[in-house]
């Protein structure tokens, strides 16, 4: 296989980074090991920051998230709620940094306006009695599937290519070049070359290995967060707490539910990672100090995901920073030629942020593009991305509105909670059949709302499974094995909330499938 | 709790209506005693069709049994806290019969062999190992068994059963299963079990199905079919059904809930009050309270009806989180109705594994009431909590129901038990 450029992993910034290079006309190939926003992206947050939170911390990266969010709004209103934001304060929290706030924020150029605490419950009833303080910012919900589905999809129509279950393994290097990169196909353990112009590194926090293979020392830290989905919508706009970044101090509202998080673990590894319950308890005790309903409101799903921290970038003494709140949320972009291992077609872009994907996007392609000698300027600045079909049903109520509207009884429910219909299905698996390749249960949830409301895919995945075979979109035996896997995916974001109703549903879901259907033999 | 303020006085108070409490009901009825039973039947609907009574053994090796007794005998050897290690095994086997065979007169017969598990077809395309089939079921076995050429009939519009899934998934097994999509004779775009099988219970709609089947027999030697064969009448449906065919015609057991609930539910709820049970379907206990001198006054109902019960003795039979006999919040594990001890694991980490499909199971359902061998709930020096409250089914501590394929038989089992327990102490006071 052959192309110019030759993208490494497909979460937020690889895909923003396919588009960006497609629309100045470079063909380019993405190479994902797992699916779309395998890695942090698709396990995140999905706020899209004013900056105001890393105005102490980190300014730099504070007035980037500031003028992103400005772009994002008008480039990919369709990812976006614009909820508003608020900073809170509660009684007990440091005066100081509540004192200082308006004024660092101006400093970076964000914009905040001072609340009362009666004005801010107004807005927010939730908020609790002990509030002191609250500023209005500009922060919004992002939907973070969307948004990379938006920038690959347009990427696409600009041939782009995506290879997805595709590892990279290693590189051939000779005379200071990548002259070809090593990719396993994890479907057939099946081998293969792909030889690029420029190899782009945007694994993440898995950027490290990937620069190793090429002999290129990147020195990460895998900062692990989790988070914590409610049943209901608890907010309308965004809530933070007004305090040093840390854990449990951010709700983000979006669609029909809200998401609590987060905490900040330093990990071994950005592999094998799991919600574990002693965060769960951190982020409830912390959030139910700002939102007293947190405490006790129903919770669907936990999830984590491996902040890419490039080590290079601390910008306090670690010793006093063991949870890595104080490295810098800014990212890395390095340029191998200039680098001991002298590598002339090797780029890598890591850390930053959700909100910065497209700036990150658009100085790879800058210094790719250089390398090529190609001309064309950056387009994303101001081209909005076009709201893709194939990426319509990652938000949560989406589905059922349009099944409410259009078709009612003609298009059954295969999933009941989030009232998924049999042609959201088809579609998707449809797009999946048109490059050949089989969508499991685990690539349609991704793509729609299958499996996350309160049934965690006990029941929709049998009916979603029976209906791909009578398609005829599977038919070999490894339906029970994908079953399988995407009820032990499901399982990771349930069993960390595994009491009051969450253990009921953890046991439903137990007893239909182990007790019932002896999946577990 | 003064006694005479109760409005209904009873012997024994049975609380649950899950397949225990049924079964507690069952073998106290007809007894002289005076019985109250209340629960919301909902759980019922969870019942599959199959009895299990113990298909998996050990768990942790995921060893499939083929003869449950010797299983058990090794079980109790091993696993001295479980439910079954307390009872003689001739006392599980009359209790699983008894009820077996209330089935049977009620016209829903269980197929098994006495000392044998059947191994069973499922809609997912597995096999599980159980004790006892309904009788719309039992051929499954054999025609899996003998890789008989069989017709596999799923519909359009009804979700969760596909035969091609099935079919493709079994292959290795049962190499002769040939999946077919038809369409159930004058129905709408979804179907839903329960309207198919009351429509089958008329000779019309059998008549049509089984046009609309024959077409695609050719040489099959029986047909497989969702769970539809009727609700009160399913000998006669599967009967008829197979004749119109000239081939046997059986369900594959489907997701949960589903008819098989329907049908035991219906059985239960017409028989037990004719055999003397008051009883309370669709209430629940809302409160119990210790009366002075010995027994029990429950509150039962809801807020616009509540009823005073007060019983000399009581067999509480509700289940775990499912059914509402066990609650948890982040701290730990509750009894709901009468804050009884739980034997549970020490804090909430060591719960749940991370692997759903973890091979030893999960150890928080083997949390659970803790009993002496009389069934009584007993505190952590194992010591009787009341002399006159008693327990049964999958409340119980130290089983695996799930994993170790014993769900209804071990809840037939324990009610046996503790009723019997249960009855030697009225008989003594
Ligand atoms: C808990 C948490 C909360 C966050 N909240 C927010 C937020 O609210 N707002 C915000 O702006 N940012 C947030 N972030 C940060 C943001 O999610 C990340 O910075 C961003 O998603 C990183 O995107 P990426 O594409 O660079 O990396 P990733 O999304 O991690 O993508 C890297 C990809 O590379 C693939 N890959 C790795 N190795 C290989 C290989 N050998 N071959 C092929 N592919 C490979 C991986 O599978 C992965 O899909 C949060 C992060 C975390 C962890
Ligand atoms: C998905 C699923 C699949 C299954 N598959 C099989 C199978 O293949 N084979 C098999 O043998 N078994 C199967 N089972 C059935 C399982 O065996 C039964 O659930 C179990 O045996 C019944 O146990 P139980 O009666 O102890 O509890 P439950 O069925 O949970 O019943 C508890 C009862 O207690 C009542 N209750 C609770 N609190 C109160 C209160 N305060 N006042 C009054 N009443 C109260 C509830 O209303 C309910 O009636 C399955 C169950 C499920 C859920």
């Amino acid at each position: 296989m052959q192309t110019c450029v030759l993208i490494i992993g497909a979460g937020a910034t690889g895909t923003a980074l396919a588009r960006d290079l497609s629309l100045r006309g470079t063909d380019c190939i993405l190479v994902e090991k797992g699916d779309v926003n395998a890695g942090a992206s698709g396990a995140n947050h999905g706020l899209l920051h004013s900056g105001a939170r890393y105005i102490v911390s980190d300014p730099a990266a504070a007035a980037e998230c500031h003028a992103e969010n400005r772009i994002l709004k008008k480039t990919l209103p369709q990812c976006i709620e614009d909820t508003g934001g608020l900073f809170v304060a509660v009684q007990g929290d440091d005066e100081k940094y509540i004192a200082d706030f308006p004024g660092s924020c101006k400093k970076c150029g964000i914009p905040v306006q001072p609340l009362s605490p009666d004005q801010a419950r107004d807005m927010e009833p939730a908020l609790s009695e002990h509030v002191i303080a609250a500023f209005r910012v500009d922060d919004a919900a992002i939907d973070p599937f969307k948004l990379s589905l938006d920038n690959l999809c347009c990427a696409q129509e600009h041939g782009a290519r995506l290879l997805c279950r595709h590892q990279v393994t290693s590189f051939e290097i000779s005379g200071g070049r990548i002259v070809c990169t090593h990719v396993t196909d994890l479907k057939t353990n099946k081998q293969f070359r792909i030889e690029a112009q420029v190899v782009v590194n945007a694994a993440g926090a898995w950027a490290d290995i990937i620069a190793l293979r090429a002999g290129a020392q990147i020195r990460m830290h895998y900062s692990k967060g989790s988070l914590m989905v409610t049943q209901n919508r608890i907010s309308q706009m965004v809530i933070n707490r007004l305090r040093m970044p840390t854990d449990g101090d951010i709700l983000v509202p979006g669609g029909t539910v809200s998401i609590l998080g987060t905490t900040s673990e330093r990990v071994a590894s950005p592999d094998f990672i799991h919600p574990e319950i002693h965060e769960i308890d951190t982020i409830l005790d912390q959030g139910s100090a700002m939102i007293p309903k947190l405490a006790q409101t129903r919770y669907i799903r936990a999830y984590c995901g491996v902040r890419p921290l490039p080590a290079g970038s601390e910008i306090t003494n670690p010793a006093r920073d063991p949870d890595d709140r104080a490295v810098s949320r800014g990212y890395e972009l390095i340029d191998h030629q200039d680098q001991p291992e002298q590598v002339t077609n090797f780029v890598t872009i890591t850390g930053g942020k959700l909100t910065t994907c497209r700036l990150m996007a658009e100085k790879t392609a800058d210094l790719v593009c250089g390398k090529l000698g190609i001309k064309a300027v950056c387009r994303t600045r101001t081209e909005p991305v076009p709201d893709a079909a194939e990426a319509k049903w990652t938000s949560p109520g989406l589905a059922p509105a349009a099944w409410v509207q259009e078709s009612r009884c003609k298009d059954p429910l295969l999933c009941e909670c989030e009232m998924v219909p049999e042609s959201v299905v088809k579609k998707i698996a449809d797009s999946f059949a048109a490059n050949h390749q089989q969508a499991g249960l685990k690539a349609i949830s991704l793509r729609s709302r299958i499996g996350k409301g309160p049934c965690q895919g006990t029941f929709c995945s049998m009916r979603i499974m029976a209906y791909l075979y009578d398609q005829g979109y599977m038919d070999d035996r490894n339906g029970t094995d994908d079953l399988r896997a995407f009820l032990r995916e499901r399982w990771r974001g349930q069993q960390p909330l595994a009491w009051n109703n969450g253990l009921t549903r953890a046991e439903l879901m137990e007893a239909m499938h182990c007790g019932l259907f002896c999946l577990e033999l | 709790m003064d006694n005479q303020k109760a409005d209904i006085h009873c012997d024994l108070m049975i609380i649950g209506t899950g397949m225990a409490g049924m079964a507690a009901a069952l073998f106290a009825a007809g007894q002289d005693l005076d019985i109250v039973q209340a629960g919301r039947t909902g759980q019922l609907g969870f019942a599959s069709g199959l009895i299990d009574v113990l298909g998996v053994y050990p768990v942790a090796r995921g060893r499939i049994v083929k003869d449950p007794w010797p299983a058990i005998a090794d079980l109790g050897r091993h696993e001295p806290a479980h439910p079954y290690a307390k009872m003689a095994i001739r006392e599980i086997q009359t209790a699983i019969e008894t009820v077996l065979g209330f089935f049977g007169q009620a016209g829903y017969p269980y197929v098994y062999k006495k000392n044998q598990n059947m191994i069973m077809p499922t809609a997912a395309g597995t096999v599980k190992p159980t004790y006892a089939a309904a009788h719309t079921m039992a051929h499954g076995q054999a025609a899996m068994a003998q890789q008989e050429a069989c017709l596999l009939v799923d519909f359009k519009g009804l979700k969760g059963f596909g035969s091609r899934m099935i079919a493709a998934n079994l292959a290795r097994t049962w190499p002769g299963l040939r999946p077919v999509t038809i369409g159930f004779p004058e129905a709408g775009t979804e179907l839903h079990p329960e309207p198919m099988a009351r429509a089958l219970e008329t000779a019309r709609m059998r008549e049509k199905l089984a046009e609309n089947i024959a077409p695609h027999l050719g040489d099959t030697a029986s047909v497989a079919l969702p769970a539809i064969l009727g609700i009160s009448r399913t000998q006669k449906v599967t009967e008829e059904l197979s004749g119109l065919l000239g081939v046997p015609v059986f369900e594959i057991s489907t997701m949960v809930p589903g008819l098989a609930g329907i049908r035991i539910k219906e059985i239960f709820q017409q028989h037990l009050p004719e055999m003397g049970i008051k009883a309370f379907f669709q209430h629940s206990v809302r409160r119990a309270y210790r009366q002075t001198g010995g027994g029990w006054a429950f509150e039962v109902g809801d807020h616009s009806h509540l009823r005073l019960v007060s019983a000399r003795a009581a067999v509480v039979c509700s289940g775990r989180f499912l059914g509402g006999g066990l609650h948890a919040d982040r701290s730990g594990i509750m009894e709901t109705i009468f804050t009884l001890p739980v034997a549970q694991p020490p804090d909430r980490d060591s719960w749940h594994h991370r692997d759903l499909l973890h091979a030893g199971g999960h150890l928080v359902n083997r949390a659970g009431l803790a009993v002496d061998t009389s069934f009584r709930p007993v505190d952590d020096k194992g010591r009787p909590v009341w002399p006159d409250l008693f327990a049964a089914g999958t409340i119980l501590a130290g089983q695996d129901w799930m994993r170790e394929k014993s769900g209804s038989g071990l809840s037939i089992a324990t009610a046996y038990a503790a009723v019997r327990a249960a009855r030697r102490f009225l008989d003594k006071t």
